[in-house]
């Protein structure tokens, strides 16, 4: 089912990556790797107005043009590759397809039209301190209130984008099981704090809610697999923006050791090194075929879907944390230096890799479901 | 009929799943046919490939020589011409079924004063000759997939040169990029040895598919070779009690893992070859990834057999099945184009890096 991209894609792809290498160059990631928000809104609508990629993945009647996952793959591998410092992984490949997976039509409706025009940033809050990504991790409680609303107490962690968000959709357990819960960013009861983290280009918050008011999205008991979906979804696409990143890598490696002379000659033309770069390709273009798989089984829901997704996140993001530290290694000594950018990736490489479950989680899940 | 090479490996699926056999097709429909089809004269396509296409023909591939393995191009058996026809003199080696085969696709030097990539020629050898001794090689299996064949005064004619004379390793790379891509693990088609000499074109389509039905050993060898060996190993784990060892649940996953990319890689492959997008990576990268998975299936099946795997034949579990995987794993990653030719293919031709005379992937 993996499989190579097609005009339209190809033509998709390229206007991406010319939009990137404009908004995202490295000195507008290093930018805005250190302000407070973390993203640029005027380079976000700029997103929305000019490549609508926020409403890629979101169907025609709730405002978006209802293109498949696929493309929001294609557009997160690309963004991957440039570090674009944006709310994308968690309004695009968490939230959205959360919201269009629940069935409650009400709640769309509201919500993905402000997304797909870039008015609305939504992330979706599953673990807590505990770091767990799996049902027994969530201790958040929703009730019943006095006036027949719900209202939520808990911590939750890692949210992605969390500080800055719209709309966070929190997983919480009710008398009937786990439910999603869409919260106001603003609303009472809500205090978010940005956590310093490793990969700077890609915020996380701790979000604490103590008797905050939500709004239940489908039945208090659909929640978990609600999560599971969007968990999937995330990670298929994570692989593949882990697949632009580890690309990246490799074509800064390779740039280099042609160029880089030592003992008279290109290091490049030393067999260690051409080695390296030969073992790198075959890793990436591996990934590469892991990531396109699922991503396509992803838009058309196979049945091996958990299978697939699982396999290609812990895969993909282990081959790009590898190719990062290869970048570095081949790079000698200028790799180690804050300049270089080779560390932004080794940093998004690694937190990539404990994003959303680490790569042993995954493999628990692949070993699940294939009899082991 | 003229289908393309995606209906081709349709078909070769559908068959595949049906469990019967398919065409003898062997190493002519994997290495000469391409080869003749992209180098060959009309007459030589239209001499050479309808065998090729029916089973009649049986090819070996004359190319390996003592002196000369990943450096090919260095290879000694030479041609001299002879009052019309060419005289072959030299030692060739890692002949597959060279003692079933009628005829052979030939690398002999024909200009030794030119450099060693320009003096080579392609010819297509007849091996049913005099001049042609075909003898066994006994590998570390203890068995005999190989052998060397040794021409002295053999003849060969200038209507069996495929491509210009010496110019003979441009088409080889033709025929070693097919070979390439067919090592990077593929079809699980069972077709028998193509040819008069394997009897196979003697017995009736049904008794071949009642023996391929039967009960039939496992070939450790072929377990090696196409490299699908989770389900097998998962099993084999669960009936000796070892699923609970968290070192062997670790491996199996790894080699699921490998397995399953290797699909996953084939399946973008051909989609991309359907686009006209390949990029010519993805033979090298597929037969690396095989030679891996054939070292993970190794270790990890000596691994659940523990101590059973010092036993071997009779004494061992399936007869030695998985013994004989592991003694032949090592072949995987030599064969058509070692681990480390692949690598400097990727590295040179796909990743541009500059070349090195010493490092022969020219």
């Amino acid at each position: 089912m993996s499989f190579a991209l097609d005009e339209d894609q190809l033509q998709f792809r390229a206007s991406v990556r010319q939009f990137l290498t404009a908004y995202s160059a490295e000195q507008d990631v290093r930018r805005l790797m250190a302000s407070d928000r973390g993203y640029d809104p005027d380079v976000w609508s700029l997103i929305a107005r000019q490549l609508e990629l926020q409403g890629l993945g979101i169907p025609e009647k709730f405002g978006g043009s209802g293109f498949s996952s696929v493309e929001v793959g294609i557009a997160l591998e690309e963004m991957g590759r440039a570090l674009l410092c944006a709310p994308y992984f968690s309004t695009a490949a968490l939230a959205v397809p959360l919201l269009v997976h629940s069935g409650d039509d009400a709640a769309c409706a509201e919500y993905l039209p402000e997304v797909a025009a870039g008015r609305l940033v939504v992330t979706v809050a599953i673990a807590e301190a505990s770091g767990r990504w799996d049902a027994d991790g969530v201790t958040t409680e929703a009730r019943l209130g006095t006036g027949g609303g719900w209202r939520l107490s808990g911590e939750k962690s890692f949210v992605i984008d969390g500080h800055t968000a719209d709309k966070i959709l929190v997983t919480a357990r009710t008398t009937e099981g786990i439910g999603v819960f869409v919260i106001d960013g603003g609303a009472e009861g809500v205090s978010r704090s940005a956590l310093k983290t490793l990969d700077q280009t890609r915020r996380l918050a701790r979000v604490t809610l103590s008797d905050s008011p939500g709004r239940l999205l489908a039945s208090p008991a659909d929640g978990w697999e609600l999560a599971e979906h969007a968990l999937r979804h995330g990670a298929a696409c994570l692989a593949m923006e882990s697949v632009g990143g580890a690309q990246r890598t490799l074509d800064m490696a390779v740039d280099y050791v042609r160029t880089r002379e030592q003992f008279g000659r290109a290091i490049g033309s030393f067999q260690a090194i051409k080695h390296r770069c030969a073992d790198l390709l075959v890793r990436v273009e591996s990934a590469r075929s892991a990531a396109y798989h699922s991503i396509r089984a992803c838009a058309e829901e196979a049945e091996d879907f958990a299978l697939v997704a699982s396999l290609a996140k812990a895969y993909c993001t282990d081959v790009y944390f590898a190719a990062a530290v290869e970048n570095i290694q081949l790079h000698g000594g200028i790799g180690f230096t804050w300049e270089h950018p080779a560390h932004l990736y080794f940093r998004r490489a690694k937190s990539s890799q404990l994003l959303l479950g680490d790569s042993s989680h995954h493999r628990d899940i692949v070993a699940y479901h294939s009899g082991i | 009929m003229g289908y393309g090479a995606e209906e081709a490996s349709a078909v070769r699926k559908v068959i595949t799943e049906a469990g019967v056999p398919g065409p003898p097709a062997g190493i002519g429909m994997m290495m000469a046919g391409p080869t003749i089809l992209a180098h060959g004269s009309d007459e030589q396509k239209a001499r050479y490939l309808p065998g090729i296409v029916s089973g009649e023909a049986n090819w070996c591939q004359l190319f390996s020589e003592p002196q000369a393995g990943s450096d090919l191009a260095g290879l000694r058996t030479t041609a001299q011409r002879d009052t019309g026809k060419w005289r072959v003199n030299g030692q060739k080696l890692w002949t597959s079924n060279g003692h079933l085969a009628n005829v052979g696709m030939l690398l002999a030097r024909t200009d030794s004063t030119a450099p060693k990539h320009r003096g080579i020629t392609w010819f297509i050898c007849d091996m049913d000759q005099p001049g042609i001794e075909v003898r066994p090689l006994r590998e570390m299996t203890g068995r005999s997939l190989f052998n060397e064949v040794f021409l002295t005064d053999a003849v060969v004619s200038d209507d069996e040169i495929v491509g210009e004379l010496n110019d003979g390793w441009a088409v080889a790379r033709t025929t070693l990029a097919a070979e390439r891509s067919a090592m990077s693990g593929g079809s699980d088609l069972v077709g028998g040895v193509p040819g008069r000499k394997g009897g196979i074109l003697e017995q009736a389509a049904g008794e071949v598919a009642e023996r391929m039905r039967g009960p039939r050993r496992k070939s450790g060898t072929a377990m090696a070779m196409r490299g699908k060996n989770f389900t097998v190993l998962r099993d084999l784990a669960a009936e000796r009690h070892r699923l609970e060892d968290p070192a062997i649940r670790y491996d199996l996953l790894d080699l699921l893992f490998q397995e399953k990319i290797i699909e996953y890689s084939r399946s973008r492959a051909q989609d991309g070859r359907a686009r006209g997008q390949l990029s010519g990576s993805e033979s090298s990268i597929g037969k690396l990834m095989s030679s891996e998975a054939a070292r993970l299936a190794r270790d990890l099946a000596l691994e659940i057999l523990s101590a059973d795997g010092m036993l071997d034949g009779s004494d061992a579990p399936m007869e030695g099945v998985f013994q004989e995987m592991a003694l032949f794993s090592p072949a995987v990653s030599i064969y058509g184009g070692s681990d480390e030719i692949q690598r400097n293919v990727l590295a040179e031709r796909i990743l541009n890096l500059p070349k090195d005379s010493r490092s022969g992937s020219a």
